[in-house]
């Protein structure tokens, strides 16, 4: 293995004779560091129930109604945001590909500029436009539109509307790779043959991209099931996922072995999710 | 900022036969999305600088009374503090331990080597709320809740991966032949590295780095659970949100906004970008 210095086989930090084990030492300090504050901890929390010799909590999670129903509604929600990403963020991905280069940069301003600022500007901001006396309600009156204000926070599609601003960009970006790679001569080819633009789209352009489409959607469903902070605040109480309960039965009702439970369910979601989506593109070297 | 105007089938882009209408509905929508992408920024701005004593919009004039007032609230200064030493401390932090897990990862053929790349990317695949209250139950045990220094162990566990996935593709990009090279003419394996390979890969260096501190400075969830009395910057605001909502939030917001693009202009400039397309 060691042809060029065999006689210092031994020596050096990073482990000249072995050139195998030198990496794993050099990555020691980090695994450790994962392993003490993050892998172990999060088990641990998950085992709570386990570690009390019961499984009841599990049981629990799982066949509760009130818990299926959040459950539910956090499957329902993910759901309806993937989709939401995916409508408005496949043509702006096609849009970034395809534009003039002054549009393009417009273009990526605007993604990128909400992308970078805190989520939790972001949901202050919706609460300031979508409030009783909010902006949106403000206008329409002085326009004389309604009448009364709209009730519009505290309420699915405002949750809805708040987390795909959020994740959009997710959807997004790798959407925007594979399009970049997409070799045009395919469709041009499929339009030398006689194919009309929508049938090129749906058989020959659409499929190209299917691994962008694929990746971002799981991207952005697994992040929605996880998500806290806008149906904590869009939400307010009314619109209950699955991480809002966590946070519940931990803060309020003290009881971290059904939160630990919860966590797992959650966690076992989240995972079979992503291992639907590796299935899914195996073979695809890029993802 | 915008990789790949040219490529190999840069002059097929345009689609030559796309009909003008079908372009001109493409730029309309995609325009509608941008401007609801953009709305709440357009808004957080004028009303920062409201004159009213209360939230109304449009503000009915010009004042400086709510940057005032985040400037003469020591709980907001006390909170901008605490942040700012957390995002430093992760970013030196993580920087650190993201990079030697990306040389790690990339050089490395170990036996269990794919563990621990699934080790590393887990802390972005693991819903926050998980991670947090995980961690505060361990904290609690060691009583290390409110201390800044727990936030930034927190958050550095949420900051590795990206620091792994910025820098291990600048390292499977460079040629490890010229570290081959500068061992060949005498220098050791570490010196190789600190010579050779680091300079050419120190931007992405600097763009995890960049990363890590934004990724830090915004993080809520970590912070909410195990800052206690402590409270970070959007913990603080959090509450705010909850509690009060008067425009010195706003100001804040604004604050914050304009930090984050001088870092990401300070990271397109030093670094290569934190541009999260690749």
């Amino acid at each position: 293995m060691n042809a060029v210095a065999p006689a210092r086989r031994r020596g050096g930090l990073f482990g000249r004779g072995h050139p195998h084990r030198g990496p794993l030492l050099l990555g020691l300090p980090t695994i450790v560091f994962l392993l003490v504050l993050f892998a172990v901890p999060v088990v641990q929390f998950m085992l709570l129930p386990v570690a009390e010799g019961t499984f009841e909590p599990y049981v629990k999670a799982l066949t509760g109604r009130l818990y299926l129903q959040v459950i539910w509604n956090t499957f329902e929600i993910a759901a309806y945001v993937t989709i939401l990403a995916f409508l408005l963020g496949y043509p702006v991905a096609y849009f970034l590909t395809v534009a003039p280069p002054f549009w393009r940069l417009i273009g990526f301003f605007c993604v990128l500029m909400p992308f970078w600022t805190s989520i939790l500007v972001r949901t202050y901001a919706w609460m300031v436009i979508l409030g009783r006396r909010g902006v949106l309600n403000e206008a329409l009156l002085a326009l004389d539109i309604i009448d009364k204000p709209m009730v519009l926070l505290h309420s699915m599609p405002t949750v809805l509307l708040g987390m795909v601003h959020v994740l959009m960009p997710f959807f997004i970006f790798p959407v925007y790779g594979v399009m970049q790679r997409i070799d045009m001569n395919l469709v041009a080819a499929a339009r030398g043959l006689g194919a009309p633009d929508w049938r090129v789209f749906l058989r020959v352009y659409f499929p190209l991209t299917l691994p962008g489409v694929l990746s971002g959607a799981t991207l952005v469903f697994i992040l929605s099931m996880g998500f806290f902070i806008t149906p904590a605040l869009l939400g307010g109480g009314r619109v209950t996922m699955i991480a809002v309960l966590i946070e519940q039965y931990v803060n309020k009702f003290l009881n971290w072995e059904f939160a630990g439970a919860l966590s797992a369910v959650l966690l076992a979601a989240t995972l079979i999710v992503y291992g639907l989506m590796k299935w899914a593109l195996r073979g695809d070297k890029r993802w | 900022m915008v990789s790949g105007a040219s490529g190999p089938t840069g002059k097929h882009r345009r689609r030559p036969r796309a009909g003008r209408g079908f372009r001109r509905l493409l730029a309309i929508y995609c325009a509608v999305v941008f401007v609801f992408l953009m709305a709440p920024l357009f808004i957080v701005f004028p009303i920062s600088f409201s004159a009213a004593r209360y939230l109304t919009f449009p503000p009915p004039g010009f004042s400086w009374q709510w940057y005032e007032s985040y400037l003469n609230d020591p709980a907001w200064i006390q909170a901008t503090i605490t942040s700012v030493k957390v995002a430093f401390g992760t970013t030196v932090l993580a920087t650190i331990l993201g990079t030697l897990a990306a040389f790690s990862l990339v050089r490395g053929s170990y036996p269990g080597r794919a563990w621990v790349d699934r080790l590393v990317a887990a802390p972005i695949i693991v819903p926050n709320i998980i991670i947090a209250v995980a961690l505060y139950g361990l904290f609690a045990r060691f009583k290390l809740i409110g201390e800044w220094y727990g936030v930034m162990l927190g958050h550095t566990i949420y900051a590795i991966p990206f620091v792994v996935l910025v820098v291990g593709a600048a390292l499977r990009t460079f040629d490890a032949n010229q570290e081959q090279a500068a061992m060949g003419l005498g220098a050791s394996r570490l010196k190789a590295v600190w010579k050779v390979t680091l300079p050419q890969i120190r931007p992405s260096i600097v763009s995890a780095a960049f990363l890590a501190f934004i990724t830090s400075f915004d993080e809520l969830i970590i912070a909410l659970f195990t800052s206690g009395v402590n409270a970070t910057l959007p913990k603080k605001m959090f509450e705010n949100i909850i509690f009060e909502i008067d425009p010195t939030i706003a100001a804040v917001s604004v604050l914050q906004i304009l930090l984050v693009a001088l870092v990401v202009t300070l990271a397109s400039r030093f670094g290569v970008g934190v541009n999260p397309i690749r």
